[in-house]
């Protein structure tokens, strides 16, 4: 990777991207983590409130979202630690990439690995809720589409806590008031798809905005929070 | 003097020994016209009687809230962009006090839903959103206790203090549109926009009350960071000291 | 107190008393954390620990 050209910088960027989802699935990885507390979370919805199908109906989406937001809080932690750990992160550092290319492809990886099967999931558990097939599919569409935020929206709070030896108990404290946006959309959306009245389109639309947000000032802020933190 | 002069420790230091002084009186006078003017001037609401006595403390205290993350942002940029130290410990000070404040603005504004309302809370747009930035100030302190050095600290509580400041309408957007979603628009909001003249000319003066002491404590709270900084350097300072000895 | 505070005038009362302990505690925290560094600076002082600018900042500049 000596010259300068654009294609070196897109292979090396795919090169991580390539390095990230394979650790991700390796023994040890924990890309299906999130998945699993995904349905535990659920499973222990009906417990706490009781398994009343039209209540569970109302609340569904709700807890579809709740359950996806803290699966995505509990996988964050894992986004640069390890890294940070081993010594790649400094490579990140002086590679020839721009830091916040490499943050948004590390954080995309991030999403493929355990973003992508909570929303694959949801429909799912959208079952033992029983939500409509048809209104899952809705509420599926807002997961696909507000999931990425929260992992860009987690990308700043990880490159946060990163460089801190109390870094991973911080972590839920600093991103989840900024997650607030995107609940409030995410549910509303879904919401609008299960129970009316409102329409389904503006809330969406909203969400999409957040996620196009958050895919642009989460790596930047990472990046500036790693090259802060780390010298 | 000139402004940037300011810029030097040192300098702050004389400036805010002498400018305290004065600040606090002006403070005092202000608190005691407005406390006036809120007590005994001021009349009943026709709709919530006694109890808009409440706002000449909520609102003051709502707006230094916000004002403080408003500075805070602002002194981010002064230590992002030009390490500037003092900017840093602007921060630094501001951040509790905002916190104060905004703590301020949620218990007031409780303690007024509770006979407007019937409920203590009612999930109001307003004092939601409060309720994110206080969350957010809480996390802002706990980044600030979980580093060591100061220096490096104060760099990572600026890049989430203006990645809050960008948020912070999001939220704020987004909390006033789920309100209306969950509640019909008719329902009474604290600190409603329109406010008759003889309770606005009363807080008015207790809102410029409450900017002068946040002014004094400001003021204060750098000074005592300044010399907290300086404490650390020389206990530094002696440590190498004793090493080489 | 003459005035007439109405039926809420517990919550009226509450309210200012949660404001003055907060500004209260703000100024408490000022000068008792002012007393403790001044002090702190004091005892190191004494100590003959010096910092390297302090002479450099007395000059005029």
């Amino acid at each position: 990777m000596i010259s300068p050209a654009g294609p070196s910088l897109a292979s090396a960027l795919a090169a991580l991207l390539v390095r990230d989802l394979r650790l991700a699935v390796r023994i040890g990885g924990g890309a299906l983590m999130g998945v699993l507390f995904f349905l535990a979370v659920v499973t222990l919805v009906p417990f706490a409130v009781g398994p009343d199908l039209a209540l569970l109906r109302r609340i569904g989406p709700a807890m579809l979202w709740l359950g996806a937001l803290l699966a995505n809080l509990l996988a964050l932690d894992r986004l640069l630690a390890s890294d940070y750990e081993d010594g790649s992160l400094d490579l990140l550092l002086l590679a020839r990439p721009p830091l916040e290319l490499a943050l948004a492809v590390k954080a995309a990886a991030q999403w493929l690995a355990t973003g992508l099967p909570l929303v694959l999931a949801a429909p799912l558990l959208g079952l033992l809720l029983d939500i409509e097939p048809a209104a899952m599919g809705a509420v599926a569409l807002t997961l696909l589409a507000g999931t990425p935020a929260l992992t860009f929206i987690g990308l700043v709070g990880a490159g946060l806590a990163v460089t801190l030896r109390r870094g991973g108990l911080l972590l839920p404290i600093l991103v989840l008031p900024l997650a607030v946006p995107v609940l409030i959309f995410g549910v509303s959306a879904s919401n609008a798809a299960v129970v009316g009245p409102v329409p389904f389109g503006p809330p969406f639309m909203i969400l999409c905005a957040l996620t196009l947000v958050g895919l642009v000032v989460g790596p930047f802020a990472a990046a500036a929070a790693l090259r802060h933190g780390m010298e | 003097m000139a402004l940037i002069d300011l810029a030097n420790p040192t300098r702050f230091l004389a400036f805010a020994e002498r400018a305290l002084p004065w600040l606090a009186g002006a403070a005092a006078a202000a608190f005691a016209a407005g406390l006036y003017l809120a007590w005994f001037v001021a009349p009943d609401d026709y709709q919530q009687g006694a109890t808009v006595k409440i706002m000449f403390v909520h609102v003051p205290a709502a707006w230094l809230g916000m004002a403080a993350w408003a500075l805070m942002s602002l002194a981010a940029l002064g230590t992002l962009v030009w390490r500037h130290p003092l900017a840093d410990v602007a921060a630094r000070s501001a951040a509790p006090i905002g916190a104060a404040f905004t703590f301020l603005c949620l218990v007031t504004g409780a303690l007024w839903g509770r006979p407007m309302w019937g409920a203590y809370w009612v999930w109001d747009a307003r004092l939601t959103s409060m309720l994110v930035l206080f969350l957010m100030y809480l996390g802002l302190l706990a980044l600030w206790r979980a580093v060591e050095d100061p220096a490096r600290a104060g760099r990572l509580v600026a890049v989430l203090t203006l990645v809050g400041a960008i948020n912070l309408p999001i939220i704020k957007f987004s909390v006033d549109w789920w309100n209306t979603l969950h509640q019909p628009a008719s329902v009474f909001r604290l600190g409603g926009p329109t406010i008759d003249p003889s309770l606005l000319w009363p807080l008015m003066v207790m809102a410029l009350a409450f900017t002068l002491l946040f002014a004094v404590v400001q003021l204060a709270a750098m000074r005592n960071e300044i010399l907290r900084r300086r404490v650390r350097a020389l206990r530094i300072m002696q440590a190498q000291a004793a090493q080489r000895a | 107190m003459t005035m007439a505070l109405g039926p809420h005038a517990g919550f009226i009362l509450a309210a200012y008393a949660v404001a003055a302990l907060v500004v209260a505690g703000l100024l408490v925290w000022i000068v008792a954390d002012h007393r403790l560094q001044r002090r702190l600076l004091a005892e190191l002082e004494a100590q003959g620990v010096r910092r390297r600018s302090a002479t450099r900042e007395e000059r005029p500049a």
